[in-house]
């Protein structure tokens, strides 16, 4: 029978739960690599027992860990993060310019083909490959050296490249995403990039409707409609129908347009799920309530999910990495809070229940879907 | 040999127990104490000073003998009773909350 793995990166530490289709019980292993930040922890998709963990401490820096058997042990590997070239500068947030530093790992997309192949998006915003299982790293510094780099400014929770996602088909085309200077997408497997942040409009940089600047949380692809793009942007839910070279505002309904992750269901690329947030100042969910936003008509209208969500007294907060799917025949959904629950739907987020309850604030939630 | 103490994070990730005993040429220094600790263990590489410029990470110490060394120039030699093996080099994660 098949089965699920869900992959949880907290602040201390990472956890491991498994469970059969019915995603009824679960076995959940951890914390591995206690009182260290996981960032992410992400499974290869050519080979479901390849698994990279990106784990970081203020004390002790950088490591790169990666199981060969499904998270039962783990081995470090290379965590070498060195810019190529000259580093040149961003901005700081009080506009100064500061010279790219490495700071941490944020998210790590292993290769659609190639368990060996993995992208790492770090902070300062930089994109990374390794193509020898982690050994080693190297830079695609096409794009931090994109005209617009010296401009790029912090979100507020660091100048970071957080979104990484692959063409199904392309393996040329890529799309990035950096808090705050915006979406990037390359048609040339890295070398160039262009900007893709036409139809953003925020209200909190100069010109609302710059090129880049924008604080943009998280992208969303369907594999079966790569063309359509779903982001969460700091304020609005946004579509693009042209790979990111237009977009357009979907957050018809929402209590809020504020959030962090976005999630599109396995099997139908219309089916999408935010988590809304009352504001940028607030950073925790409107109302007092848990509830997970689907659309199913590719935005714009959206229904709240709340059954076995908590409806009062609930201020917790679900940020951007921390929302997957399954491909099971009906669509699992998961998500983690800043409390240390780890929810799961196993009917599309019909219903909902707590897996976990009481881990550290969870920072990231992937799902594996195995044979 | 030299006597390495290091923070428990950085003992779990190196995977030893207790003290890390390590044949030093000398002079023995900081940069020469972590040159044969990062060698003989490799994963510590930019856990304890950063790997391009061999800075010192912000939040570690070192300690030897009642003294604090850590803003000694790494080439400065280390007190005798640590080049002797009677006292260790203490690698401390300084104490933050969180």
């Amino acid at each position: 029978m098949s089965g699920v793995r869900v992959l949880v990166g907290t602040r201390k530490g990472a956890f491991v739960l498994n469970s059969d289709g019915k995603r009824e019980r679960w076995e959940v292993s951890g914390p591995h690599f206690g009182g260290w930040e996981i960032y992410h922890v992400a499974g290869s998709p050519a080979d479901p027992d390849r698994l990279y963990a990106a784990q970081s401490i203020e004390w002790f820096g950088q490591q790169i860990q990666r199981s060969d058997d499904g998270g039962r042990s783990w081995e470090p590997v290379g965590h070498d993060f060195s810019y190529e070239g000259e580093t040149g500068t961003h901005q700081f947030y009080d506009g100064t310019a500061v010279p790219w530093q490495f700071k941490r790992v944020w998210h790590l997309e292993p290769s659609l083909a190639d368990p060996d192949t993995v992208y790492a998006g770090i902070e300062d915003a930089g994109l990374f490959r390794t193509n020898d299982g982690g050994q080693s790293w190297q830079e695609l510094p096409g794009l931090r050296a994109h005209g617009s780099g010296p401009s790029w400014q912090p979100g507020a929770g660091g100048l970071c490249l957080h979104t990484i996602i692959e063409h199904p088909t392309n393996p040329d085309r890529l799309f990035i995403a950096i808090s705050a200077a915006g979406a990037f997408r390359t048609d040339d497997g890295g070398k160039t990039w262009q900007a893709i942040n036409r139809g953003l409009l925020s209200d909190g940089i100069p010109d609302p409707d710059a090129e880049v600047g924008h604080c943009v949380h998280r992208l969303a692809m369907h594999p079966s409609r790569p063309d359509v793009l779903f982001m969460q942007k700091h304020w609005d839910v946004m579509r693009s129908d042209d790979a990111g070279d237009n977009w357009y505002e979907i957050s018809g309904n929402l209590p809020s347009d504020f959030g962090f992750p976005i999630a599109v269901h396995a099997h139908e690329p219309d089916t999408v799920y935010v988590v809304p947030i009352k504001s940028d100042s607030e950073h925790y969910l409107p109302e007092g309530k848990l509830r997970v936003y689907r659309s199913r008509t590719g935005g714009n209208e959206w229904e709240p999910l709340t059954a076995g969500l908590p409806q009062e007294n609930c201020y917790l907060n679900v940020l951007r990495d921390a929302m997957a799917v399954d491909s099971l025949d009906e669509c699992g959904v998961y998500f983690g809070t800043s409390g240390g629950q780890v929810y799961g739907s196993a009917d599309a987020g019909d219903t909902w229940a707590p897996i976990v309850s009481d881990l550290p604030p969870v920072l990231s939630v992937e799902v594996q879907t195995l044979p | 040999m030299i006597r390495v103490k290091l923070p428990t994070h950085l003992r779990v990730l190196a995977k030893v127990d207790g003290e890390v005993e390590l044949a030093v040429d000398e002079p023995v220094t900081v940069a020469a104490v972590l040159d044969a600790l990062e060698s003989g263990y490799p994963v510590l590489r930019g856990a304890i000073r950063d790997q391009g410029t061999g800075k010192r990470r912000a939040f570690v110490r070192y300690f030897a003998c009642e003294q604090d060394l850590s803003h000694e120039p790494p080439e400065t030699p280390l007190p005798e009773r640590v080049v002797s093996g009677d006292e260790p080099l203490l690698v401390i994660g300084a104490m933050a909350g969180g």
